[in-house]
């Protein structure tokens, strides 16, 4: 399986952000988008996801399934959790398991994901009382509630400690053993094998004014 | 479909737990009906004439009040975003949320609503008649108001966008949820008609209002 990315150009408030942009990923590898701030890493990652229509350019997943969407292929972890306070964490990631992965077996994939992120204790708590960094591993733990091929993580390890951005790179090595792809944007180490780093600054084709 | 019922089951979830939009909305209808006679004086011929009307405005403000919430925190904490990746349509989305928004505001605001016509000394044999066309006129107010609340997501204290976008949408429904009840106490074979234009006008937002709601979510999203 691979995603490429062919051409893509993005335009964000009549400004371009990337112009000509072409990239592969392919399976069981991790593409850490690099460079500087408003270099493009997000507007790219969101392009993936289907939220941000380019203006040309295509991106598809070969060997992926033909009749849905790339972002119905893609985990989606954002710079927000998708965490509602109001409701327990079990009862959040249950949402996402069925609503993702469908109702079979959910509570069984709740359970590991929960367990996976340490966050198994926290279950039956509300998520207004969590921490950040608490906040930050229910939110992550949608990655292992439905099985989907591509990740997508912007800034994932956000408010993360060094022992849960361990817990997140076993989750992310896991997966690409598995022949999944992610696909993610950081300024810091993230700690995943076989990963290559992707400059989005050199390759977005726009001269830095 | 399962996606769709866990979607509803989680939204009114949310709207028990959270339980001050509907508060709100509630204690508004209220306040707005009690002030009026006092507004008005205490003549009860007046009241029970202007009575439906006063009780159909005053059930849009206050459920106008709620509308900034179907959109509003699922885009602040990203769910929005999720949902999206999901197998489910945003058109389904739309509808999803705004079905629990009925549920959850326009069927308690159809069902305060007899309560505070005592109120306003409407006409006994009208009761039945304004609990039928509420609750088959609310659903309008639930599926128009998404589109405003989608349109006006981003923006900062959008409350009064959001009245002008929406308001001038409920006119038909206003009009002939008055219509109904008004022919109800006066000349009931008119009843029929204008109740079915009403449910007619329901049904079409239901099938309208998601659609719009999303193409503006999408815009959103970007």
């Amino acid at each position: 399986m691979r995603l490429i990315a062919e051409n893509l150009t993005v335009e964000r408030g009549g400004r371009t952000i990337l112009s000509g942009l072409s990239f592969l990923a392919g399976a069981g590898e991790a593409v850490v988008l690099v460079g500087p701030n408003g270099a493009g890493k997000t507007t790219l990652l969101r392009t993936i996801a289907g939220f941000i229509r380019p203006v040309s350019g295509s991106i598809r997943l070969e060997g992926g399934q033909t009749d849905t969407t790339v972002a119905e292929q893609a985990h989606f972890i954002g710079h927000a959790n998708a965490i509602k306070a109001h409701l327990t964490v079990r009862e959040n990631v249950r949402f996402w398991a069925t609503y993702l992965g469908g109702p079979r077996e959910a509570e069984a994939r709740v359970d590991l994901a929960l367990q996976h992120f340490a966050i198994s204790g926290l279950g039956e708590f509300p998520a207004a009382y969590l921490s950040a960094g608490q906040k930050r591993r229910a939110g992550l733990a949608r990655l292992l509630v439905a099985v989907r091929p591509l990740w997508l993580l912007d800034e994932p390890t956000v408010s993360l400690d060094a022992a849960s951005t361990k817990v997140l790179g076993a989750a992310v090595n896991a997966h690409l053993e598995g022949g999944g792809l992610v696909i993610a944007a950081s300024h810091l180490p993230l700690g995943f094998a076989r990963s290559r780093e992707f400059d989005v600054a050199a390759a977005r084709g726009i001269v830095p004014a | 479909m399962s996606d769709l019922m866990n979607l509803i089951g989680r939204d009114l979830r949310l709207a028990v737990r959270e339980g001050g939009a509907l508060g709100t909305a509630l204690g508004f209808f209220l306040v707005v009906v009690a002030m009026l006679p006092l507004g008005l004086g205490p003549d009860l011929n007046l009241l029970s004439r202007i009575a439906a009307g006063i009780l159909w405005i005053a059930l849009l403000l206050a459920a106008l009040l709620s509308l900034p919430r179907v959109f509003e925190s699922d885009h602040e904490d990203g769910s929005l975003e999720v949902l999206a990746t999901g197998g489910l349509p945003l058109e389904l989305v739309a509808a999803g949320k705004s079905l629990a928004h009925w549920i959850s505001t326009g069927i308690p605001l159809a069902l305060l609503a007899p309560v505070l016509g005592i109120l306003l000394n409407l006409d006994l044999a009208a009761y039945p008649a304004l609990i039928a066309t509420m609750l088959a006129g609310t659903p309008a107010v639930s599926f128009l108001g998404a589109i405003g609340a989608a349109l006006t997501l981003k923006t900062r204290r959008g409350g009064l966008l959001l009245a002008l976008l929406v308001l001038p949408l409920y006119i038909p429904t206003l009009i002939f949820g008055i219509s109904a009840m008004s022919a109800a106490t006066m000349s009931p074979g008119a009843f029929g008609p204008s109740f079915a234009i009403l449910a007619a006008i329901s049904l079409a937002s239901v099938v309208v209002g998601p659609i719009a709601a999303a193409a503006a979510l999408r815009i959103q999203l970007q």
